[in-house]
């Protein structure tokens, strides 16, 4: 009785999430209701977190309630702070969910929504949420360190080395990618760039405001800020029918390239009262209210999902990114399913502000379950559109060319029927000249979002107010992202250069502090530009990378945590850890090999850079270039990466082989090697 | 009557609190009246931080110089 009275609802949660993804994988020739998928995943979600999660905190962690936490031990009412667990809840998934659930699986749609589905639910139980809640276990039990700290302590300077320069590839790569996604939505969209263009003044008033008028009242400066806002939204739309200010506001990708690049470099050595701090409140609470709006508008609206299940594309040849299923898609959504990225967040401010042992599993694991349920979100927003106006969105200019009757005809070749009139449509719809070639993930959630939002709110009449909203607030933290990254970027280089020059750490000193920042500028800025100027597109460049660079920082993450595991003596349940990060270790070993030396140019680096140098011996000039130095500019891009790529490899290889061989030893040893900190040893105030 | 309605006030000002200070929190800035509370307990010869001055310590904290704090994941 006690057992079906403990375990009986559970079941039929169980029951229920069989059957609703029994539906959505079954169900053939009509359209599932995305209700369907989102109970499929609520679910999953609560499934693993009520059993999976509690073997973890049980059995191999063996949380423990009663022993002081770092925020109770060094309690100073300021980073250490015993928190209440909801508030600490949100701090965290405000820190760990970003752009990244919201982009991946909108690429990851080209193969259909099931394999993208499948993938998001089963790493976010197996992987993802187990890192996040095993890293924020470590780090807890060791006074709140960071990832870096972490790996030096457990594994060796050597490792922890090699982690912080993996570290700062990552923050290369993504900063990269983000900004060439802001770009992309904003190339030739003077409505767009306006509304963006407008939070700068405005974060600026709302500094102003909050330093010197009402200092600390945040919640009264976002709402002038949020009104501000959604003025530069409305008016937005008569700027860009204007006819001087309309093409004062439209630019190409290269433009806006170079603006971001002056933007960064000149964001992150403002002080950060004036422009970071007022507009993280922005797109943080943007970004919540945001998310609430999207998780209501599919309940309500509940739209059917026009994308098949699987499509043909499953074979390597799609339009968006090249390369097969295997093992392409599982590092095309990263965020969502799981992000090497949340290491650094679990180990950052969250460990210190933890009041009791218990709490680490709902914030820890409940709270990347939270982010996963974003990318489910994403990936329905991007499968209720349809498929035909989806590839037209996201196919390279070359593939589809650049009117609405070319793009229509490349795109119903492609196997989606769609007509240049639902193309033309669609644009002017959303308050748009075009709607063709806008890769990058944004405008087709932005699209998604204005289609569901608008069943509910405003009809048609609003679809170009909430598109120009998606678009903003994808913009608005992505810069928020852009900002604050090259600044932690530049103290990283700081540190490094400061090995060799110890002058050179000096933070506040202008010298070094411009020279870093324009280093990290330029590194970033040259992966953007080369994004930009890319014939495929530079999503299907840079998002492999950038996948394969955060999956990597997550194998790193959980070889960390197998090695604590067999330090605690608790080896039988390394599986926990051992299965995710074996399953990492190939998804990116191979997806860089094959980004590496595949024959075929759209996938490989280097026969891409072969195509274009046997061109060049040749005399002759391959589209898009257009002269002898840009073709040799592309043959040189394509070997940066293939080097990248390659440096990628090396780091998990090398990171793995260190791992292997700490659990050895941890094995062979007859006692606890682990380097908690003595619970007993700081008594608690 | 009223002892429900008081206690539905009180429920309903203790959820609008966890809210508000869960939205602090989010951008980096702390509980003040916790950190007050704190230097005046443990600490009784120091005097705390102003209001103003604790909002400029957290931001810097998140933000500032050589800090890391307020990077953001993808």
């Amino acid at each position: 009785m006690e057992v079906i009275r403990k375990h009986g609802p559970w079941a039929l949660v169980g029951a229920l999430g069989a059957a609703a993804l029994a539906i959505v994988a079954t169900e053939r020739g009509e359209a599932v209701n995305a209700l369907w998928i989102v109970v499929a995943a609520i679910c999953v979600y609560l499934i693993a977190y009520r059993y999976y999660s509690l073997f973890i905190a049980e059995k191999v962690m063996r949380l423990d309630p009663t022993r002081p936490t770092p925020a109770v031990r060094h309690n100073d009412g300021l980073d250490y702070v015993p928190t209440n667990r909801s508030v600490l809840f949100g701090h965290h998934f405000a820190a760990i969910a970003g752009a990244g659930p919201l982009v991946g699986p909108v690429l990851a749609a080209q193969m259909g929504y099931l394999p993208g589905l499948l993938w998001i639910l089963a790493g976010v139980v197996f992987a993802g949420a187990v890192q996040d809640f095993i890293v924020l276990y470590v780090s807890m039990r060791r006074d709140g360190r960071s990832l870096g700290e972490l790996i030096r302590a457990e594994l060796g300077t050597i490792p922890g080395i090699i982690a912080l320069i993996g570290t700062f590839l990552i923050m290369i790569i993504l900063l990269a990618v983000l900004a060439l996604i802001v770009v992309k939505a904003l190339t030739g969209s003077p409505w767009g760039t306006f509304t963006v263009m407008a939070t700068i003044p405005i974060a600026l008033l709302m500094g102003v405001y909050s330093r010197y008028i009402r200092p600390g009242k945040i919640g009264e400066v976002s709402i002038i800020g949020f009104i501000l806002l959604m003025l530069a939204i409305i008016y937005g739309g008569s700027v860009a029918d204007h006819p001087t200010w309309g093409p004062a506001f439209t630019y190409t990708g290269t433009q806006l390239c170079w603006m971001l690049i002056g933007y960064g470099f000149v964001a992150s050595i403002l002080p950060v009262w004036l422009l970071l701090a007022p507009r993280d409140y922005l797109s943080t609470f943007l970004k919540i209210g945001t998310i609430i709006g999207l998780a209501l508008g599919i309940a309500f609206v509940a739209p059917h999902m026009k994308m098949p299940a699987v499509t043909k594309f499953v074979d390597g040849t799609g339009p968006v990114w090249s390369g097969q299923l295997f093992p392409f898609l599982f590092i095309t959504i990263a965020c969502g399913a799981v992000s090497g990225f949340h290491s650094l967040i679990s180990s950052g401010t969250t460990p210190k502000l933890i009041a009791s042992e218990a709490d680490a599993r709902f914030i820890g694991y409940g709270g990347m379950l939270m982010e996963s349920f974003v990318a489910v979100m994403a990936l329905v927003s991007a499968c209720v559109i349809d498929p035909g106006v989806y590839f037209t969105m996201n196919s390279p200019a070359a593939l589809v060319g650049t009117t609405p009757e070319t793009a229509a005809a490349a795109v119903t070749n492609l196997g989606f029927m769609v007509t240049p009139e639902t193309i033309a449509e669609a644009a002017k719809d959303v308050g748009e000249t075009t709607i063709i070639s806008r890769a990058g993930g944004a405008p087709t959630l932005a699209v998604g979002m204005a289609h569901i939002i608008s069943s509910a709110i405003g009809g048609k009449a609003m679809m170009a107010f909430w598109y120009h909203f998606a678009i903003l607030f994808e913009a608005l933290f992505i810069l928020t992202a852009v900002d604050a990254g090259t600044r932690a970027c530049r103290f990283m280089i700081q540190d490094l250069i400061g090995l060799a020059v110890p002058s050179f750490k000096q933070t506040t000193a202008w010298v070094p502090s411009i020279l870093a920042t324009a280093l990290c500028v330029s590194a970033w800025g040259y992966f953007l530009y080369q994004g930009v100027t890319d014939p495929l597109g530079g999503i299907n460049t840079l998002w492999p990378l950038f996948g394969i660079s955060n999956q990597m920082l997550a194998a790193v993450a959980l070889t960390l945590c197998t090695v604590v595991i067999f330090k605690m003596k608790r080896e039988r349940y390394a599986f926990v850890t051992i299965v995710p990060t074996l399953w990492l270790c190939i998804c990116t070993l191979t997806a860089g090999w094959q980004k590496i030396f595949s024959a075929d140019p759209r996938i490989g680096f280097l026969s891409h850079a072969d195509r274009y140098a046997t061109a060049l011996a040749e005399g002759k000039i391959l589209a898009p270039a257009k002269t002898i130095d840009q073709m040799n500019q592309i043959v040189f891009n394509d070997r940066i990466d293939a080097v990248l790529a390659a440096l990628f490899i090396g780091l998990v290889v090398a990171i793995a082989a260190f791992g292997i061989l700490s659990c050895i030893r941890a094995f062979r040893a007859d006692r606890w090697t682990a380097l908690e900190t003595d619970a007993a040893a700081v008594p608690a105030e | 009557m009223t002892a429900s309605s008081q206690d539905l006030r009180d429920r309903w000002k203790s959820f609008s609190k966890c809210v508000c200070d869960g939205a602090r929190l989010m951008v980096g800035q702390g509980d003040y009246e916790v950190y007050a509370a704190h230097v005046r307990k443990t600490h009784p010869d120091q005097t705390p931080m102003t209001e103003r001055e604790f909002f400029r310590n957290r931001e810097n904290a998140r933000f500032g110089v050589g800090n890391r704090n307020g990077f953001r994941c993808c």
